[in-house]
């Protein structure tokens, strides 16, 4: 049950979309979602999926991959489809009780289970093709002018990298735990929610009580090893920006305001 | 006591140092020693006898109410140094998961010395040469967690001396790792110390490993209680009153001289208590 847990999950690979650099991968997301949002005909949606097919095919992930983390969403894009097409006014196309199926409900419905599908799709991308390592690298680096105004930024990286590298050895322990308690007649699998969720409880107290002396025995561990904060900190592997990234960054950046503008005129 | 030309010598010395933590209770007391370059040190002791917290007084972790720790010469509560005095003693503990930063093995070798600002062209050239030294270079873009625990741990025996530290402590490195991870890290340790010649103080409940040590110190109490070769040291009678356990081997013929068998002291070794066996056995006959 916890291992199906995908969170920042990493594909290794050496495609196009793996090698640009993470900062760049990040804006281009970024750009991407807000053209998401302004797309609103069909010209414009058109683009929108051109450009994820391209760049999915590209990464050469297994799409199954990417079926795999849509499917938990399915719900949600069931919901919101219905939701569209039962509430929205305009041409009826049938009618029956209480509900009534318009055509801009039809119409409304497509675009916003396309919407979240390509939303999600462009973020799997994202995290499938950068490892976290990278990713917050990346963000360390993009935020870095927040120093001035004393964002804690690479004390923020920091914890996201320590986070990351915790994930599976505290998931391990959950299961080590859940097994001991089981052995003990413990009950996860039962009952409602509210049951369940009490069930929890003899799981997490211990799981919490040795996070913490697992960050105490970190802290002395990093201490020991001339940890000092940010100031003066080199990193082994120095983030390239070449040419390739910024050319593929403009093109993109070019569409999008092209999809934004189209967008909001109503293509 | 340890001659003046010794201590010029000394990467680490201890000089007279008490320690109590927040609920008054002394866990060092007035301890004196002195780690020599390259020398191989074993400390045993009963739990809590003051093994861990000698440990982290090696590197301005903890810091003496009483006397003071010298690394290479440096006060360790000298602020100023303190990253000097880290750098100059590499530290490893006992529990491999909780020491590891990075999600990538290369990574976390890296650590220390971005920590330090070392130029990445370097950073890179040392992290390889120290995962090379503890045979892990195969596995650098592994992570961590799928690693077994004598691997984890020399990961972390990497991270530490990519640092090139002149002293390395081991908090009870071995307690956590089945016998063949033991045996690795064990080896990896020994050949640092020889080929390397880093000074190592190894902390350790296990009398075997304290066997293949230069010198043992005993902590009973806050205090060194013996000090001296392994050989002086488990042949010598204090020693059971000590309540510590002795290498098998030393046990073994202290079982056989109870039985009447005439086999003098000071083996060790498992070919050294056969060869002890053999002429007394060779004597009767």
């Amino acid at each position: 049950m916890l291992k199906d847990i995908t969170l920042g999950q990493y594909f290794p690979g050496n495609s196009v979309v793996h090698r640009l650099d993470p900062r760049a991968k990040l804006i281009l997301t970024f750009i991407y979602i807000i053209a998401l949002f302004l797309a609103s005909g069909f010209l414009t949606y058109a683009v929108m999926l051109a450009w994820l097919v391209l760049a999915v095919s590209l990464s050469r992930i297994p799409l199954r991959m990417f079926l795999k983390g849509l499917r938990p969403l399915l719900f949600i894009v069931i919901l919101t489809g219905l939701l569209n097409v039962f509430y929205t006014d305009g041409r009826v196309l049938a009618q029956w009780w209480i509900f009534r199926i318009t055509l801009e409900g039809l119409l409304m419905a497509v675009r916003m289970i396309m919407r979240i599908l390509m939303l999600v799709t462009g973020t799997f991308l994202l995290t499938y093709t950068t490892s976290p390592l990278q990713l917050t690298d990346a963000l360390e680096r993009l935020l870095g002018p927040l120093k001035r105004i004393r964002v804690p930024v690479h004390e923020l990286a920091m914890m996201m990298t320590i986070a990351l590298r915790f994930i599976p050895t505290l998931i391990e322990e959950a299961d080590k735990i859940m097994n001991a308690q089981r052995a003990r007649g413990a009950d996860f699998d039962s009952g409602n929610i509210i049951r369940r969720a009490r069930a929890l409880v003899p799981l997490l107290v211990p799981l919490f009580v040795s996070a913490f002396r697992r960050a105490e025995d970190l802290a002395v561990a990093m201490e020991s090893r001339c940890y000092h904060g940010g100031e003066g900190r080199t990193r082994m592997r120095v983030l390239a920006f070449r040419a390739a990234d910024a050319a593929i960054l403009a093109a993109f950046l070019a569409i999008s305001a092209g999809v934004g503008v189209l967008g909001v005129v109503g293509f | 006591m340890v001659g003046k030309r010794e201590f010029l010598d000394a990467v680490i010395s201890f000089e007279g140092v008490s320690f109590a933590y927040g609920d008054g209770a002394r866990v060092l007391d007035d301890v004196s020693m002195a780690v020599l370059s390259g020398e191989f040190i074993a400390v045993v002791g009963r739990n809590g006898s003051g093994k861990s917290t000698l440990a982290r007084h090696c590197n301005g972790i903890l810091l003496p109410d009483d006397g003071r720790v010298l690394v290479g010469g440096m006060d360790t509560a000298d602020k100023e140094h303190l990253l000097d005095v880290r750098q100059t003693v590499g530290m490893v503990f006992q529990n491999p998961d909780n020491q590891i930063v990075a999600s990538v093995v290369e990574e976390d070798v890296a650590f220390a010395l971005e920590n330090l600002g070392v130029p990445p062209g370097e950073i890179r050239h040392r992290v390889d040469a120290a995962l090379r030294a503890v045979d892990m270079y195969d596995y650098r873009e592994h992570a961590p967690h799928r690693l077994s625990g004598g691997q984890k741990q020399r990961v972390a025996i990497a991270g530490v001396i990519a640092m090139a530290p002149r002293a390395l402590v081991l908090d009870e490195p071995t307690a956590m790792l089945d016998p063949q991870g033991r045996r690795e890290v064990l080896e990896i340790v020994r050949r640092l110390c020889r080929e390397e010649g880093v000074a190592v103080i190894l902390i350790t409940h296990h009398m075997s490993e304290a066997a293949l040590c230069d010198r043992v110190v005993v902590m009973d109490q806050g205090r060194v209680a013996a000090e001296g070769s392994p050989r002086e040291i488990f042949s010598d009678r204090q020693w059971r009153e000590t309540g510590l356990a002795v290498p098998q081997a030393v046990a073994l013929l202290e079982l056989l001289r109870l039985g009447g068998m005439d086999i003098p002291y000071g083996s060790l070794t498992v070919e050294e208590c056969a060869d002890a066996i053999y002429q007394a056995l060779g004597q009767g006959a």
